[in-house]
């Protein structure tokens, strides 16, 4: 078998203020007055799934857990919901991330709608065990569109860490 | 001799040992707080936490809505005091004729030495967000502690009946809403007095009204209001329509299912009721006897 021939970039190192920042916001989307979250993409899930195949070693599963925590107060959800299916999710997207990364972006996505599916399906179970009314399979639509978002959020996340595409002469590399 | 690994290769526990502490800790939290609720104060914390992050996301509907507001085009204006102009005249004569019965009604309490009413004013709140967890249905308004909501008031909106408050946060109150699965509120059919408690029955739009014998007197079209004895909700709020009533040989209790009549879920004003009478407490040979049955509703209201 003949291997792709692929153009890779040299990032620069990655700023956590930058991580900081996209998770901030990925939050403040989710906490966003929707009236309805089903068929809404789980963009915090989405940058932590990313940060987690990217970074793994940033991202940690405390953070996650801990803005799970956050979206389980804001969203009047069970205590710990949110908190259990994010830290699943830094944990499988961090023991893939060497796999997924080998991937081109398309396959790449497929992986992460896994994930995302597997982590919406955990909080499913777990309000089901709670007592909860099944939210209609609507629900796992979100995953969907978040996963459909990553080669957008490949492109967007990454762009800090890319160099100028010019020659420079001075440059070594 | 014995050397470090450089600082490089320190990573602390491995992930999978990581990830199971948190599991574990995010398990233990989830019991505490189904089961047995003692994760509020730790939700307190972390609402508080959540609040101006929540501010921020809240901003731009809110900007939205007023610029909305602010270009409502005239001809619907009018409209809506056209019609707000009727309902007050249709409303009148009830209003007037209001104040002479609550002073008829102070006399005849003051005959009788019955305890007054509490006069507490009730709150007027607006819907911040709704329908947020897509497992239940509530909603969070936003009066809470600080404005004096407290546990257990009961919500509505012009209609009848569209909850019960049931968690105070500093500046946000959370407000389940009767359609919520197995929520129960006690009622009595308006047209022969006949007493009963109607659940929500968990599709998020239609209640049911269990627990009637099959040949139980309820028709569609039978208004049901809160009957107070619950002593949460006041006697005689309307909180639902019967639609359809099901009976049949091989059933032993009817179906029943009504229609809320006030607008659930889909209000932006409620009002938030101080609360009615405080019952006199049970007698005590029947404390016993009730606890149980007491517990499970409550849990169930929660």
């Amino acid at each position: 078998m003949q291997i792709a021939e692929r153009r890779e970039h040299i990032l620069l190192p990655v700023k956590v203020s930058f991580i900081a920042l996209t998770l901030l916001v990925a939050l403040l989307f989710n906490l966003a007055p929707w009236p309805d979250l089903r068929g809404v993409p789980d963009m915090l899930a989405l940058v932590i799934a990313f940060w987690s195949i990217h970074q793994p070693r940033k991202m940690g599963i405390a953070i996650p857990w801990a803005l799970g925590l956050v979206m389980d107060a804001g969203n009047g959800a069970l205590i710990g919901q949110h908190a259990f299916a994010y830290a699943i999710l830094a944990f499988g997207a961090q023991t893939l991330h060497r796999r997924i990364l080998w991937f081109p972006l398309w396959p790449q996505t497929l992986h992460v709608l896994v994930l995302l599916l597997a982590t919406q399906a955990l909080m499913v179970a777990v309000r089901l065990l709670a007592g909860g009314t099944f939210p209609g399979w609507s629900f796992f639509a979100g995953s969907v569109i978040a996963a459909a978002l990553w080669p957008a959020a490949t492109h967007a996340l990454l762009a800090p860490q890319r160099r100028p595409e010019t020659v420079d002469e001075n440059r070594p590399i | 001799m014995h050397q470090q690994p450089p600082a490089f290769f320190h990573r602390g526990p491995a992930p999978l040992a990581r990830v199971t502490f948190f599991a574990v800790l995010s398990i233990l939290l989830m019991v505490l707080d189904a089961r047995f609720r003692y994760a509020e104060p730790l939700r307190q914390v972390l609402a508080l936490a959540a609040y101006p992050i929540q501010q921020v996301a809240t901003a731009p509907v809110v900007a939205f809505r007023g610029i909305s507001d602010f270009f409502a085009s005239r001809r619907a204006l009018q409209r809506e005091n056209e019609t707000l102009r009727t309902e007050q005249l249709r409303t009148a004569p009830e209003i007037l004729t209001l104040e002479a019965l609550k002073a008829e009604n102070d006399v005849l309490r003051d005959t009788l030495a019955a305890k007054a009413k509490l006069a507490e004013p009730s709150i007027f709140a607006e819907v911040v967000y709704a329908g947020r967890d897509p497992f239940s249905r509530k909603v969070m308004v936003d009066k809470g502690a600080q404005q004096g909501v407290r546990l257990g008031q009961p919500v509505i909106d012009a209609h009848g009946v569209i909850g019960q408050v049931t968690r105070v946060h500093p500046l946000l109150a959370e407000v389940t809403l009767i359609v919520e699965k197995d929520h129960a509120v006690p009622v009595q059919v308006v047209r022969n007095g006949l007493r009963g408690v109607v659940y929500g029955s968990g599709d998020g739009a239609t209640l049911e009204l269990r627990h009637l014998a099959a040949n139980a007197e309820v028709e569609p079209g039978d208004l049901l209001v809160t009957s107070g004895i619950d002593g949460v909700y006041p006697r005689g709020l309307p909180v639902a329509k019967v639609v359809e009533v099901e009976r049949g040989s091989t059933l032993a209790f009817a179906n029943i299912v009504c229609q809320p009549v006030a607008d659930v879920g889909r209000n932006r004003q409620v009002l938030v009721l101080n609360r009615g009478e405080e019952l006199p407490p049970p007698p005590a040979a029947e404390v016993a006897t009730k606890k149980p049955v007491k517990a499970k509703r409550q849990r169930r209201v929660e």
